[in-house]
């Protein structure tokens, strides 16, 4: 029983991260249908500069603050650069230049900070709680994790429901055409899409990297991770990313618990399999609109 | 005006009036969606010239377009089915309205199409063909413009709600100072609201007079109107 609870506990804690970089890949897909490979490479990227920033002496928090800011300034350079140019095309061409843009960042990573897997540390302290007289696998990390993916979750949440810039930032992601002809300037809302995008990127960095070996390659697994909890979500819905998160990162945690953590990344791919075959238009996909 | 290899239009040259309906007719590929089109900058001709109020709206964005008083309602009713029907007619308020007045215009359109304000938290994917040209009519019209283009708003509607549409268009655009530009495949019922008509005929300009002069030319009716 008790080894059950702390899996599901390490479970939850994964799937939160999971759900907020499988946020970012579903912010950029319902907006620009374009699957951001190198979302996790630039979290990664972003990590690493929140690294460089706690050697020379910064303060967690203050390079926590930097970096999500640095996240948001290279998810619109991403867009207005690499991705714009190419719009109007086959939507398969922005996607392998993200695929390019994956192999370039981590490339350049190894050679500024070095291929070997580093430290990194935690916002607060990683042993377990202690619940009455047990020590359960679930820290003072972990409940941080838990609530900075709740805010960044609601956050998204309450700017898309209840704000103008939100209701915008929907329209030119369902009807750009349309929305352009209503004056909304739908280039600028999917540049601050890919920005936004890139601050749920830089936070899933930031949380996986304590608990990984941190290194250019680290976030690869957990992109996988991200995207097997986007689709399972539907690729869609912000509420669709958690729940994937949590979904994935429950089931691989019991992979790893009772089979062994090497088939893990099996259990991903087998539970992306049986959700495609079950539902695939994802669990929180909305419905197909009728267009007349 | 041209574009890619075949002109669309060619030397089409028309002016409409303030205050007035004026119909573009004229058969498929007669250049009716092609000329709207390039009014609200969807589309870049080659070569030519859009003023409006004065100025060149050529080789503008089509959020800039819009923002200058152009509402273009396109074929096809663009409703955006994943918003609700209050969401729709928010969105078009968003850069002309401050909040208290955005209310105020919402409500005004509810008034205008009675129908819509049961629907108004229901997703505009759930509305009838006929509730979606309300909807689109009254997005267009929510934002006060000054140039409202509409593109074969009587598509697949009924004729009765067709001539009830009409007869709100034409009371809403008397006495104000909105140019209202028709395109329409349904000759007869654009002519019946507007006060003049331009006849297209393969990108070019057949004949431009008032409403009623072509109405009563029966030669022209037959060979290019079909009715």
């Amino acid at each position: 029983m008790g080894l059950f609870v702390n899996i599901t506990l390490d479970g939850i804690a994964n799937g939160m991260i999971f759900a907020a970089l499988a946020l970012a890949l579903v912010l950029i897909f319902r907006a620009t249908r374009i699957v951001n490979f190198a979302q996790g490479a630039l979290g990664m990227m972003t990590t690493f500069i929140a690294s460089s920033l706690l050697d020379r002496g910064v303060g967690y928090w203050w390079a926590f603050l930097a970096v999500l800011a640095v996240g948001f300034v290279m998810g619109a350079m991403v867009e207005r650069l690499l991705i714009r140019p190419l719009q109007g095309k086959s939507e398969l061409n922005p996607v392998i230049v993200t695929i390019g843009l994956l192999v370039v960042l981590e490339g350049l990573a190894g050679t500024i900070y070095g291929n070997s897997s580093r430290g990194f540390p935690a916002a607060y302290s990683q042993s377990g709680l202690t619940v009455g007289h047990t020590k359960i696998a679930f820290s003072h990390f972990d409940v941080f994790i838990l609530v900075s993916v709740l805010v960044l979750m609601t956050a998204t949440l309450v700017l898309f429901r209840a704000t103008s810039l939100g209701l915008r930032m929907r329209a030119s992601a369902f009807a750009g055409e349309i929305s352009r002809l209503l004056g909304v300037r739908v280039g600028l809302l999917l540049t601050l899409g890919w920005a936004l995008a890139g601050v749920a990127g830089s936070l899933a960095g930031l949380l996986v990297a304590p608990t990984s070996s941190f290194g250019p390659y680290y976030m690869d697994l957990v992109l996988v991770y991200a995207f097997t909890a986007a689709v399972i979500g539907g690729l869609e819905s912000p509420v669709g990313a958690l729940i994937g998160g949590l979904i994935t990162g429950l089931s691989i945690s019991y992979v790893g618990g009772y089979l062994g953590s090497g088939l893990q990344p099996l259990g991903a791919l087998v539970l992306l399999m049986v959700a495609l075959m079950a539902r695939p238009e994802g669990i929180f996909a909305r419905p197909p609109a009728r267009r007349v | 005006m041209s574009y890619g290899a075949i002109d669309a239009l060619r030397s089409v040259t028309l002016t409409a009036r303030p205050g007035a309906i004026t119909a573009i007719l004229g058969a498929n590929g007669a250049g009716k969606t092609t000329l709207l089109r390039t009014i609200s900058g969807l589309v870049k001709p080659r070569a030519g010239s859009i003023r409006f109020s004065g100025e060149e709206l050529l080789g503008r964005a089509v959020e800039d377009i819009a923002r200058h008083g152009v509402a273009h309602v396109p074929e096809g009713r663009g409703v955006i089915a994943e918003l609700t029907v209050e969401e729709n007619l928010r969105l078009a308020t968003l850069w002309c309205m401050g909040h208290r007045e955005r209310q105020g215009a919402i409500e005004a359109t509810f008034e205008l199409f009675p129908r819509l304000s049961r629907f108004r938290r229901r997703h505009a994917s759930t509305l009838s063909g006929g509730e979606r040209q309300m909807l689109v009519i009254g997005r267009a019209l929510i934002s006060r413009p000054k140039l409202l283009l509409l593109d074969e708003p009587s598509l697949g509607l009924a004729p009765l709600v067709t001539a009830q549409l009409m007869a709100l268009l034409r009371d809403h655009t008397q006495g104000t100072d909105m140019t209202v530009v028709l395109v329409e495949q349904n000759a007869r019922s654009a002519l019946s609201v507007s006060q003049r008509a331009v006849v297209l005929n393969l990108g070019e300009v057949v004949v431009s007079d008032e409403a009623a002069t072509i109405a009563a030319d029966s030669g022209l009716r037959h060979h290019y109107l079909g009715f």
